[in-house]
């Protein structure tokens, strides 16, 4: 079986089984190991990309169903020496404790950034309900999304993956 | 673990027809739109060795329209996309809201109309909406089409009376006559997002201009195998005005529609009374 589809603006081929998992294709064969693997049925959002823009659990995506589409993972939001808004506000706020929830949040967070979010905590929240924290560190989290919301606006060219901004600490 | 992808078929139709014919070449091959709960079965490794018909490229059957007296609601639209229609939110709202409690965003990118019905949980949020509308399924299979009333669709706890060469192709929403006094939607889970329901209710209450009741529907999920209208209860407050005594007896009526169990996620005795104070509350008005 091949299939072929975009991931982070990359045209990538992939042949082998379609029952397989997104969330192992990406990280196995395309080496992308930026998606993590919580819980494995759509329970933590861990393994949340972005398919055709929206946010999906590829813990529960045959890879077969993906031809065609557009997939963005968490490495498309910034590279190590250059992150973007939302991670430079993850970063300000010391929203990762221990991480493995972190691509998760950040690519639900910056599929409702997209989609016209504002700062409003309870929106955030409301958002970013199918993503489990197991710190429990959702009140920098919410306050992460909450400065990447209010430093997008007015929106600039090349949107939330692209733009930097300084990171201002503080505490 | 998971099941062996290397072995597993994944068939691709492009249009119904041919969606149609796979299904009737292929014995046991399971349908999968959103792959939200089927997917948990695959890598639970409880499918293994199936084959799978995959219908997310029947575009026509993502389709919400207006058709004469109701509404059209294709099987392949999403919760997302049911939750932000505007026909959805303004003709269906209580669909629109158990939409919005269905898992989190992402289940609702993914999980399909078609899929929690083929599904047929007991604990399905759709379906005390889809009762209180009085919506019906539409399956079609190569010998034709058929129109199956919610009450006859499921027939216990994850059955349904499809056929084994029949999809679901869409669900059909009568319009009511004029939109209702009060309604009410309410999802009772352990947290706000991603829970399956310990109850959920859904009601849509007529009054006369005296203050009579011209109609009353209540459905409740998680109280029985398949979701449950509350026949008696609807029946007895029927033309009575709801003062206390009223609204009492009918509250007392609850138990005679449902049979709530014990499980992991709830109590028999806890999902009644809560039950009965949801009906309580929406015949008060409060």
């Amino acid at each position: 079986m091949k299939t072929a589809f975009t991931v982070n603006g990359k045209r990538r081929a992939y042949a082998g089984p379609a029952m397989r998992r997104l969330l192992d294709v990406l990280r196995e064969d395309l080496a992308l190991p930026g998606t993590k693997e919580g819980c494995g049925e759509g329970e933590c959002g861990a393994c949340t990309v972005l398919l055709d823009g929206d946010a999906v659990v590829s813990c529960l995506v045959p890879v077969g169903q993906v031809a065609g589409r557009r997939v963005a993972t968490v490495e498309s939001l910034g590279r190590t020496e250059r992150l973007g808004t939302l991670q430079e506000a993850f970063l300000a706020e010391g929203a990762a404790q221990c991480g493995i929830c972190t691509p998760g949040m950040l690519m639900t967070a910056s599929a409702y950034l997209r989609g016209g979010g504002t700062a409003n905590a309870a929106e955030i929240r409301r958002g970013l309900a199918g993503n489990l924290c197991r710190c429990t560190g959702y009140q920098h989290i919410v306050r992460a999304v909450q400065k990447a919301a209010r430093g997008s606006r007015p929106r600039r060219e090349g949107g939330l993956g692209q733009a930097r901004r300084p990171a201002r600490r503080r505490r | 673990m998971r099941g062996d992808a290397g072995i597993a078929t994944l068939l691709r139709p492009r249009t119904p027809t041919e969606a149609l014919r796979l299904l009737a070449q292929h014995e046991g091959a399971l349908p999968i739109a959103g792959g939200t709960d089927l997917m948990v079965g695959w890598n639970a490794g409880a499918l293994a060795g199936r084959t799978f018909l995959d219908l997310s490229r029947l575009r026509d059957w993502s389709r919400v329209r207006e058709a004469k007296g109701g509404v059209v609601l294709g099987a392949l639209a999403t919760h997302t996309q049911l939750l932000r229609h505007p026909l959805v939110r303004l003709r269906l709202p209580l669909l629109a809201e158990a939409c919005a409690t269905v898992g989190g965003v992402q289940i609702q990118n993914r999980g399909t109309l078609g899929g929690n019905l083929a599904n047929a949980s007991p604990a399905g949020d759709t379906f005390a909406p889809l009762a209180v509308y009085e919506a019906s399924v539409l399956a079609v299979s190569k010998r034709g089409r058929r129109e199956i009333a919610l009450a006859d669709f499921f027939t216990g706890p994850k059955r349904t009376s499809l056929a084994p060469d029949e999809l679901i192709e869409a669900v059909r929403v009568p319009l009511p006559a004029r939109p209702p006094t009060r309604r009410l939607f309410r999802k009772v889970g352990t947290r706000a997002a991603q829970a399956i329901s310990k109850t959920v209710a859904a009601g849509l209450l007529w009054l006369r201009r005296d203050g009579g009741v011209e109609e009353l529907r209540f459905a409740l999920g998680s109280m029985a195998p398949t979701v449950r209208r509350l026949r008696a209860a609807e029946a007895f407050v029927r033309g009575r005005r709801l003062d206390p005594a009223v609204v009492r007896e009918a509250v007392a009526l609850v138990a005679k529609d449902v049979a709530p169990i014990d499980d992991v996620r709830s109590s028999a005795e806890y999902r009644l009374a809560v039950s009965r104070n949801l009906l309580l509350g929406f015949l008060d008005g409060r």
